[in-house]
């Protein structure tokens, strides 16, 4: 055992430092696009503070195509396009393109979804007081549902320790490519289950994270 | 010069004066929600309330006084009709105009509708950062309001940790911040026990005489209104079926809806009060 992680040490190191920077910048390229969409989708709902039927079917067509084309299928088919961002096809940072572009409508409709569970009365009492839609937006709708937000974060990063292992598969780097090129083309199942165990124990920690920072923050259950 | 003088000569002694001024006016409101069968929600409203008065909308669940509320709270755009507010017509007004009428108008409701996120403090600095007030000017005032509802103990509890007559006294300082003309009240009382309920009216009472604030009551329960309210309108099905001062409409009630709601009629015998 010791001299099996002695000599694999490297590797394993190495390769979950690519998966946990491609899960984190992607994440965060993700929200960048995805928060505002969500915003977006929110406030141009039929209910919601801007209606705008246009806008919000045209979104949500976007988002829905975003979403329904499998990951391994996507990260292949924007090969170009990744060539054209980062200048390489190969490696983590390449992976991170298709990464943010499978996780940005993921993120869109949980940012969705939480600012929906906002009770609809608070938002007209601000209204009442005479805020701005922007005001809204700002100072109730982000904030209300931030314990929500902060949920729905620890769903997409933890996702996307799925999606970063598959884009090991075909030259992204991280532990699942450890896992693909040790454990199944060389049959060190050894090495296979170190990945996966190392996965679960990165998914583990990072649930355990969130949810304790979504408890303290949340104002609702004291 | 003359006509002043003719002005001054012809107005009544000043304190009397005072209540006449009409601050409130509605003139033909009418509110229809379409769908399968359409719904007046209000057909053909006409009423007025004055300044410093205490006025109540009863009426029946469903009949409508919600949405006359909400259609003065701008949070409602009527199909046809005005609503004056000092002769700024409400549902004509638009953009920035529209949210400094707001600022006039503050409004409390049965579910509170508080920000869960923030403590009792944040809540009432709400509307005043909306307004980019300074640090101490938000700080200062909201110590007055909530020295006024009661609540400084609990300036920095969240609003979970409240009970509801304490959520209301939060939404009702919350609504005072802009220092409003009219405090218009949703049921304000609905959700609360019978001793925490005349607390709050108490509080409404209060705020009516010492700030002046002209207050305006939609509510189903006769007690609401017999307690603190001068006049008082009786919607039923969309239509202001009578309305007057308190005492009288209560005593000698014209109306089948104003008799049913008083209890003077059994709603299984659809008693005949014409």
């Amino acid at each position: 055992m010791m001299e099996f992680l002695a000599h694999y040490w490297d590797v394993l190191l190495k390769g979950t430092f690519e998966t946990l920077y491609m899960v984190f910048v992607s994440t965060a390229f993700a929200y960048i696009i995805g928060l505002p969409l969500g915003v977006i989708m929110v406030t141009t709902a039929q209910n919601g503070i801007r209606p705008n039927k246009a806008v919000n079917e045209f979104l949500g067509t976007i988002i829905n195509i975003g979403r329904s084309i499998p990951f391994i299928i996507l990260m292949v088919a924007i090969i170009p396009f990744t060539r054209l961002v980062v200048g390489k096809a190969i490696g983590s940072t390449a992976a991170i393109v298709p990464l943010v572009i499978a996780a940005a409508p993921f993120v869109a409709r949980m940012v969705e979804s939480s600012l929906d569970e906002i009770n609809p009365g608070v938002i007209e009492a601000a209204q009442t007081m005479g805020a701005t839609d922007w005001q809204i937006v700002m100072k109730v709708l982000l904030p209300e549902s931030v314990p929500s937000l902060i949920r729905g974060f620890s769903i997409t990063t933890i996702t996307l320790v799925g999606y970063s292992a598959m884009a090991g598969a075909v030259g992204g780097g991280g532990l699942g490519a450890i896992a693909i090129n040790y454990g199944y083309y060389r049959f060190q199942s050894d090495m296979l289950y170190v990945t996966v165990v190392l996965m679960i124990l990165m998914v583990q920690i990072i649930q355990m994270i969130f949810n304790f920072v979504a408890k303290r923050i949340d104002k609702r259950n004291r | 010069m003359g006509r002043e003088l003719f002005l001054w000569l012809s107005s009544p002694p000043t304190g009397k004066l005072e209540e006449q001024i009409v601050l409130i006016r509605i003139e033909g409101l009418t509110k229809v929600f379409k769908g399968e069968t359409d719904v007046r929600a209000l057909d053909n409203i006409c009423t007025q309330v004055e300044k410093g008065d205490i006025f109540a909308v009863i009426g029946m669940s469903g009949a409508g006084k919600s949405t006359l509320l909400r259609c003065i709270a701008q949070l409602e755009t009527p199909d046809a009709g005005s609503i004056y507010i000092d002769d700024a017509d409400v549902t004509k007004i638009t953009g920035t105009e529209k949210l400094k009428l707001r600022k006039q108008v503050g409004v409390i409701f049965q579910g509170y509708h508080l920000l869960m996120q923030r403590t009792v403090r944040g809540n009432i600095s709400f509307p005043l950062e909306l307004d980019h007030r300074s640090r101490a000017e938000i700080d200062r005032k909201v110590d007055d309001l909530l020295n006024l509802v009661g609540l400084s103990d609990k300036a920095n509890a969240y609003p979970s940790q409240l009970s509801g007559g304490q959520m209301q006294r939060v939404a009702i300082a919350r609504a005072l911040a802009n220092d409003p003309k009219i405090l218009l009240c949703d049921e304000p009382t609905s959700a609360l026990d019978s001793l925490t309920t005349k607390s709050i009216l108490k509080l409404l009472e209060d705020i009516n005489t010492q700030l002046g604030v002209t207050v305006f009551i939609i509510t189903h329960e006769i007690g609401v209104v017999r307690a603190i309210c001068k006049r008082v309108a009786v919607i039923n099905e969309g239509q202001l079926v009578e309305q007057g001062r308190t005492e009288e409409v209560f005593a000698h009630p014209k109306h089948l809806a104003t008799r049913l709601l008083l209890g003077m009629e059994d709603p299984e015998k659809g008693g005949d009060a014409e």
